[in-house]
Order: C-alpha cells, then structure tokens, then sequence
C-alpha cells in the first residue's frame, strides 16, 4: 500500500548545522497490518511518519501510495490525498483548544465542502463509537485524559481513511488507558486498515494486535520483523 | 457550486470562533480601526454636506455679477452701464445691488450690509442675521450704533433677526434701507457697488458675459458656476488637508495591522500547524486568515461609517466643523443635512479596508505556509 | 493638484497597487530562475510556498484594479465642475493629455490581470505546475503597465488645476469637433448599429460553435476581442445616444450616473466579461497538449466560453431592450 525506496530527509541542507534524519529508508507497509517503528529518540521516527503520512517531501528517493508516485506532487493534490488517506494521532492529542469535541473532530473535513449536517451527523456517530458521544459539546479543556484520546481518534476516522497513523500514543496514558488505545487500534486493523505506531514504549511493541516491528537507528532501518 | 459555498461557510464559521476565543486582541483591533475609519468618514460626511449645503443656498445668488473695477481694484459701478447691458438678446433682466462691509470694533467681525432687491426694510430699522445677534446679544426691539463715513453715530433698531434656516450665508448679514446705506456708506447717488444680470438661457452665459465685456472695458464678470467652483476647490482642499494629516494616523494604523497580523500568538500558531497537520492546504488556511480580515474590516467597516453618521448630522459634526468652515468670529449654527452617495462610501472603502488588507496579505501568508509536520514534533 | 479625498483613495489605491506588483514581479523572477519541481531542497520548498503568496497578491491586485478602474471614472465625474466647460466624467479626463491614457492603461491591467488568474487557476489543477514558466513570465509582462498606469494616472492628477478650459463632452463627442474622441463619435450610426449586431452575431457562433463542436478557440478569442473594441465604438456611436436620448450626447461615462440608473455597470461588466473570458478561451488553447492539463484545458475553456457568451447575451438584451424603449429614433 504504502512504499518508500532510498528515501533521505536532510534538514538545513548545506548550513553548518545540516542534519540527516533518514538515510536511504526502503520500507514496504501493507493494508490490514499494524506496524511498530520502534527506536530512541532522535532515530528519525517522527520524520519518517511526517514522510509516510504525506507531511513533508524527501530530500530524495520516492514515495508511492496505492501505486501512484506522490513524491513531487504539489501540496494542494498531496493534502487532498492525505485527508482521504490517512488519519493522524498525535503524540500531545493535538485539539484545538476553546472548541468543542464534536467540532474537533469535524474539523479535517472542512476544506472538502461537505455539508455541515452530514458532516455533524458522521462525527456524532464516531464520537458514540468510542462511548465519548455524551461529551460532544464539552470544550477539550473539560475532558479527562482517556476522553480527550477517544476524541483524537474519533478524528483520525471522520475522513474515512485507509490508513491510522500513531505518534507515541500511550507517552501520556496509563497502562490500562495505553491497553484500551492498543485494543482501539486492533479493532482498526481488523476493518482493514494499514495502522503505523511509532513508539519506544514496551507495551505497544508487546500488544497481540502487532505485526511487525521496524526497528530504526539514527536515520537506518537496523530490524524488521 | 455547492460544496464550495459549504467550504466558505465552514471556514468562515471557525474563523469566527477562533475570533471570539481571542477576545482582547480582536476587540482591541476593532476599536482602533473603527477609530480610523470613524475619523475619515465624519471629515468626508461633514465637508460633503457642507459643500452641497453651499450649492443649495447658492442656487439664489445671481447667475452673473458685473463689477467694475479701476487699477486692478474693486470700484462702484455706473448705474448707467445697466443701459448697455439691458439691451443684449438673451438678456431676462438687470439691476444694480447696493452691499458693503462694515468692521464692529467692539467684537472685530466683519458684516455684510445689503440692500435689498425687493421688501420693504424702512428708513430707521435693519435686518441683523443670526450670528450678529448672538455675538452682540441683540433681540428685535434692540438698536445697534454703527460709526457712519463722515464720523457721525447712526442709531438703527433692529426690526426682525434672520431666519437660521439660511444661516450658512446670512450669519453676518445686514440688511438695511437704501437710504441708510448711503448715509453710512456715502458715495455718489449714481453708482451702485455691482450689477447682477439674470439670462433667459444658462447656456448663453459665456457669450453674453464676453459681449458685455466687450462693451464696457473697465469692468470685470463673475459667474455663478466659478463661485460654486471655488467652494467646491475650498471644501475639498479643507478636507484633503485634513485627510493628508490624518494619514500619519493611517500609516500607524497600518503599521498596527502588520503587527498584529504577524504576531502571533503561540497559541495561534499551534492551531495552524494542527490544522495543517489534519489535512488542511495553505489555501486553506489563507482562506481562514481572509476572513478574519473580511470579518474585522467589515465590523469596523460599518461601526465607523454608523458613528461617524451619528457623529456629522446628530451632533452636526462638533468635533470638526471648526476646521472646515473657517469663518473667524462668527459661526453661523445650523444643521448639516446628510448627503451620502456610493462614491464617497468607497472612498472611504479605499483609504481604509483597502491598506488595512494589503498590510495583512504577507503576514497571512506567513502564517499559513507552516510546515504540518513542525507540529509532529 | 486638487486634494479631493476621493483623488486621495486612488493614488493611495494605487501606490498600494504598485507595492504589491512589484514584490510579486520580484518573487516571480526567482521563481523563473530556480524552479525545479523534482528536487526535494529547501529552495524549492520554499519556491513552492512562494507560489501561494504570489497569487493571493495578484488575486487582491486585480480585484483592487477592478474597483479602482470605476473609482477613477467616479471621480472624474466628480471632479467636473471643477473645470469650465465639463459636463462630465469626459470633460474631465480630456483636461491634459493623461487622463485617457490613464484609463486606456488601467483597462489593459484590469484584462492581462485577469488573464494571469485565469492562467494560474488552469495551472494549479495540473499536477506537476505545467505552466510555471509561461506564467511568470506574463507576470514580468504585467508588471510594468501597472506601474505605468500607477505614473500616468499620478501625473494626471498632479497636473490638475482646476478652471483649465475644456472641451465638455458633449463637444469632445460631437461630431463636429476635430479630437481623436470626436471622430470616433462620428462613425455614422447606421452602419455602426450594422457592424455591430453582424460582431454580435459572429462571435456568439464562434462561441457556440466552439462548445459544441470544441474547436475555434482561437477565431473565438480574436472575435471576442474585436467584439470588445466594436462593443466601444458602438457605445460611443450609438448606444450611449439611446439612453440619453440626445442626438449629440455620446459621452460613454454619463451612463454610469444615478441619473440612468447606473445601467453603465452592468453594461461594462458584460463587456469587459465578455471580452476577457473569450480571449482567456484562445490563451489557454495552445496548452491543451501539455499532458497534464489534457482534461483541465478544456474544461476551463468550456466554462469560460459559456460565460462570455452570457456577457454578451446581456449586453445584447440591454442593447435592444434600450433601442426598443427609447424615445429617440436614430437613422
């Protein structure tokens, strides 16, 4: 589904403090698959999901999605694609702040001109999958900790995408939060989607729903399995 | 069509929101571009009126003065020159006007004493305009002392005081008998201070005007059109002055507009890379930094334009008459009556929301080419 | 020089105007110079995100020329009793030599700005930027009328003094006068009214022929700019004489006063409509090859050539509907 071949990411290219974040990564990820990329901080395992995630264009290599090469695309036909494809959760949760949960969650499908009430209506019923619906109207400020990860997620989904894609998810959750979201993602891939979870958190790498294992090194792929 | 409509209309929904949850700053925008805008618009508001006010009240005066002067300066005319002129084709009608200026010391303004065309103003008694009332706290009854030619004290009771209504022109006016003129003014019984000349056909202004100028040599023609002219050219002046000052306020202003636009706080900027990392374009978020612009312009906009109505014709420009009228000691008090049209509202629209956006086209910008995935991190 | 606010707004307008050119021009040159859409560097990112930039600002300049081209007329208007002898909006401009170059100039910003959004809007739905290079280039073809039109039209209104003698329109476009504007108002209205409906009826098969049958882009283009031109004389020959109903009143600007309903906007947004969706019809013809534009080309032309043809539908339909009405007979 998703293929990267040789893909580098240099940053300040040609400055004193130019920097290498990925250094030739060929990686393959398939559908129905739940991948951990796992390494320490700084081995590039942010960067190379900004790069999967159709976030940030490689230095060199390409990129291909569903088989189409998308990596000089210009950003307006890559942010189309992004929005179908993917869905993101991020490592600080990431809602707008002074914005209602059911909002948060519309909030990606604004720019495709889908009509309000429609929209409104898909995000409720993804709110009540994961049992957070009778908080639609209460501002993120007012959610606890598991709340606030159901509604991220919940917002990962509103664009129906084919892929989930998890930045150190469980860095702010306890174990039994961490286990629900690990349960989550599982009932994610079993509809069929590809989901990539990057974290050095033990209790990902071990959860029964995971595939495969990535291991990353300072910008290298060191295992896969 | 449709979806981009629901496009515009979600965005502009969350760019309102996004308003309101920054309260301080937005109000605080608000009130000094309203301030700005207000500014303008009451100059452009007070000086229109007065100028069409000017035109209205012209629209009586004679359509051609004839006044004779002698070495380059003004010199009563021969009654007998009305001869001359009474005899062209196109000519409705000519008579001489008796009118002058006279200096009150005791309140140094100047009035304009004038006999009157028709009606009678008895030997003894005089018109006094409204202005002159005030300044001398005189009421009908009362009797004004002028200092005539020859030194001597002329007593004249005041019989009526001038409508306010036509106070733009009549504030410093006297108007007095024929024979008090000459008593106080003096001057030989066969000349009058000009001649004014009606025609039956405004067109044939010029040409009658060149062909009595042909036939008496020593005098001089104004037209009603060049009187209009010059008070067109004075209020605009007066107005484009005090614009050209206000544009230091302007510039500020948009100086302000930069600042603000580019300063974000890191709040704001953390909402952009979100939406950004969700999938929003840079045409998007441009979009939504339009809008804020459209919804704070057009909310000042209009708050500006209201205040500055109110503040022209409800309170009759308190603020500003001063300046545009100009008339030393005696200001004539009366009504400004609102004469609006579309072009001085998108003038208004050019000095104000116009630079106001352009100082936020680049800023916007900036804050819209994010990187998403600086927000990942 | 006159210090009427209204002069004020449009020098600042046009300063502004200039401003915002300029830093595009600027950009665009860059943009000329390093493109390459198949490296992933940091320049070309940023080229990228440039790109943005530069259409915002030609996207405010055009709508900015758009308004200021009828301010300027507006306050021409306005400005006319300043001068003996102008009736109106003509009288004024005829003052010193600039004053029609002023408004021939904004008029050619005001449609080459068009063509530019038009251009980039076709360019931006191809995936690879196709057209980067042609539209750039424009951009730097652009740049200097703006700037000439910001000088002339600065020059005009500092060289204004007020009671200069003038022609007023109705001898500037009387057919007796001996001024360029004069002779053009003396194109006999018979023949004119011909040319002109024979114009009309070209370009609107062109037009049609066109989204039909999806060829003749380029006759339509021609037709449609020569229809714009013949849409001009024709108003100054004998539609303005219609609604004035006065045989020697041919001034083009009087329609646009309160006193005619303001019918001058509709009529000249029709025009300019019309006359620029057309050319924009021919412009983007020879793109059509380029393979990532192969279904945008098109596409953009069909909705271009509907539009100009319901430009000149309505001017049409004023045009008669006046003709019918009026209380004037022309021969």
């Amino acid at each position: 589904m998703i293929e990267l071949f040789e893909a580098r990411k240099v940053y300040h290219a040609g400055e004193p403090n130019e920097f290498v974040a990925l250094q030739g990564i060929t990686l393959k990820l398939n559908a129905r698959e739940m991948t951990v990329i796992q390494g320490p901080s700084g081995s590039g395992k942010t960067t190379l999901l900004s790069l999967i995630g159709g976030m940030v264009r490689p230095t060199s290599g390409r990129i291909y999605l569903l088989g189409r090469e998308i990596t000089s695309l210009p950003e307006r036909f890559l942010t189309e694609i992004r929005r179908r494809t993917f869905g993101f959760i991020f490592q600080h949760f990431n809602l707008v702040r002074g914005v209602s949960a059911l909002e948060n969650v519309m909030l990606p499908a604004f720019p495709t001109g889908e009509s309000r009430a429609a929209l409104k209506k898909r995000a409720l019923s993804l709110l009540g999958l994961f049992d957070v619906a009778s908080k639609a109207a209460a501002r993120v400020e007012h959610l606890s900790g598991g709340e606030a990860q159901r509604v991220t997620i919940a917002r990962a989904l509103i664009n129906n995408p084919d892929a989930v894609i998890a930045d150190e998810p469980t860095a702010h959750l306890d174990t039994r939060l961490s286990c629900e979201l690990m349960e989550m993602l599982g009932r994610l891939k079993a509809e069929g989607k590809a989901v990539l979870i990057a974290s050095h958190d033990p209790l990902v790498a071990e959860a029964p729903a995971v595939d495969r294992i990535v291991q990353l090194r300072d910008g290298r792929i060191e295992g896969d399995g | 069509m449709a979806p981009w409509i629901e496009r515009q209309r979600n965005i502009l929904d969350f760019t309102l929101s996004s308003l309101m949850r920054r309260k301080r700053k937005t109000l605080a925008l608000v009130f000094v571009y309203t301030l700005v805008v207000f500014l303008l618009a009451s100059v452009l508001f007070i000086a229109s009126a007065l100028k069409k006010e000017a035109s209205l009240v012209l629209q009586d005066s004679p359509e051609m003065i004839v006044q004779r002067t002698s070495a380059g300066r003004h010199d009563p005319i021969p009654l007998s020159y009305l001869d001359s002129i009474k005899g062209l084709p196109g000519v409705q009608s000519a008579r001489g006007r008796l009118w002058g200026y006279y200096y009150d010391s005791i309140v140094g303004a100047n009035y304009t004493i004038i006999v009157p065309e028709t009606g009678p103003s008895g030997k003894g008694s005089i018109d006094i305009g409204a202005g002159i009332a005030r300044v001398r706290s005189l009421l009908a009854g009362d009797t004004m002392e002028f200092r005539s030619f020859r030194g001597e004290i002329l007593e004249l009771t005041v019989r009526d005081i001038l409508s306010p209504t036509s106070e733009l022109v009549s504030s410093d006016l006297i108007v007095i008998s024929e024979d008090d003129f000459r008593t106080l003014f003096g001057g030989p019984e066969d000349r009058v201070t000009d001649l004014i000349v009606r025609v039956k056909n405004a067109r044939e202004l010029p040409t009658i005007a060149q062909k009595i100028a042909e036939r008496l040599p020593d005098t001089r023609i104004v037209l009603r059109e060049e009187i209009l002219r010059t008070y067109e050219a004075v209020f605009s002046w007066r107005g484009g002055i005090l614009i050209i000052i206000l544009a230091g306020a302007a510039l500020a202003f948009m100086i302000l507009a930069w600042d603000k636009a580019s300063g974000l706080s890191p709040e704001e900027k953390k909402e952009i890379g979100i939406l950004k990392a969700i999938g929003w374009e840079t045409s998007d978020v441009l979009l939504l930094k339009f809008w804020e612009g459209m919804a704070v312009s057009l909310t000042s906009f209009l708050l500006g334009i209201l205040l500055a109505y109110v503040h022209a014709f409800a309170t009759s420009g308190a603020l500003f008459v001063p300046v545009l009228k100009g008339w030393g000691v005696l200001y004539p008090k009366f009504r400004l009556v609102p004469d609006l049209d579309a072009p001085l509202i998108i003038a208004l629209f050019f000095l104000t929301v116009v630079p106001y956006i352009v100082s936020t086209i680049i800023p916007s910008w900036r804050a819209a080419i994010v990187d998403p995935d600086a927000v990942m991190r | 020089m006159i210090f009427h606010p209204l002069i004020i707004a449009l020098l600042g307008a046009s300063l502004l105007v200039c401003f915002l050119v300029l830093y595009a021009a600027a950009f665009g040159s860059q943009i000329l110079r390093r493109w390459d859409l198949k490296s992933g560097s940091e320049l070309q990112l940023a080229l990228e995100r440039k790109t943005y930039l530069i259409s915002t600002l030609l996207s405010y300049l055009f709508a900015l020329e758009l308004l200021s081209l009828f301010l300027f007329i507006f306050t021409a208007d306005r400005i006319h009793p300043f001068f003996i002898g102008a009736m109106c909006a003509a009288g004024s401009l005829d003052v010193n030599g600039f004053g029609t170059a002023t408004l021939l100039v904004k008029i050619a910003s005001f449609l080459l700005a068009g063509l530019w959004l038009i251009l980039n809007a076709v360019d931006n739905r191809g995936i690879d930027y196709p057209l980067i290079r042609t539209k750039y280039a424009f951009l730097l073809g652009i740049a200097p009328l703006v700037l000439a039109e910001t000088v002339f039209q600065a020059l005009y209104f500092l060289r204004l003094k007020p009671d200069i003698t003038t022609s007023c329109c109705s001898t500037l476009f009387d057919s007796s006068g001996g001024t360029i504007a004069s002779s053009l108002a003396a194109l006999p209205a018979q023949p004119m009214k011909v040319v002109f409906f024979v114009s009309l009826i070209l370009t609107a098969a062109a037009g049609i022929l066109f989204l039909i049958k999806r060829r003749g882009a380029g006759l339509f283009a021609v037709l449609s700019g020569s229809h714009l031109v013949v849409s001009v004389l024709s108003i100054l020959s004998f539609i303005s004489v219609y609604f004035y109903e006065l045989p020697t009143h041919h001034c083009p600007f009087c329609i646009l006063q309160k006193g005619y309903g303001y019918i001058g906007y509709p009529i000249y947004i029709a025009v300019l409509g019309a006359g620029l969706c057309g050319l924009a019809v021919g412009i983007l013809a020879p793109f059509r090859k380029v393979p990532s534009l192969s279904e945008v080309v098109p596409a953009a032309q069909r909705k271009l050539a509907l539009t100009a043809l319901i430009g000149l539908v309505v001017f049409a339909v004023i045009v008669v509907h006046r003709m019918i009405v009026s209380n004037l007979i022309l021969r």
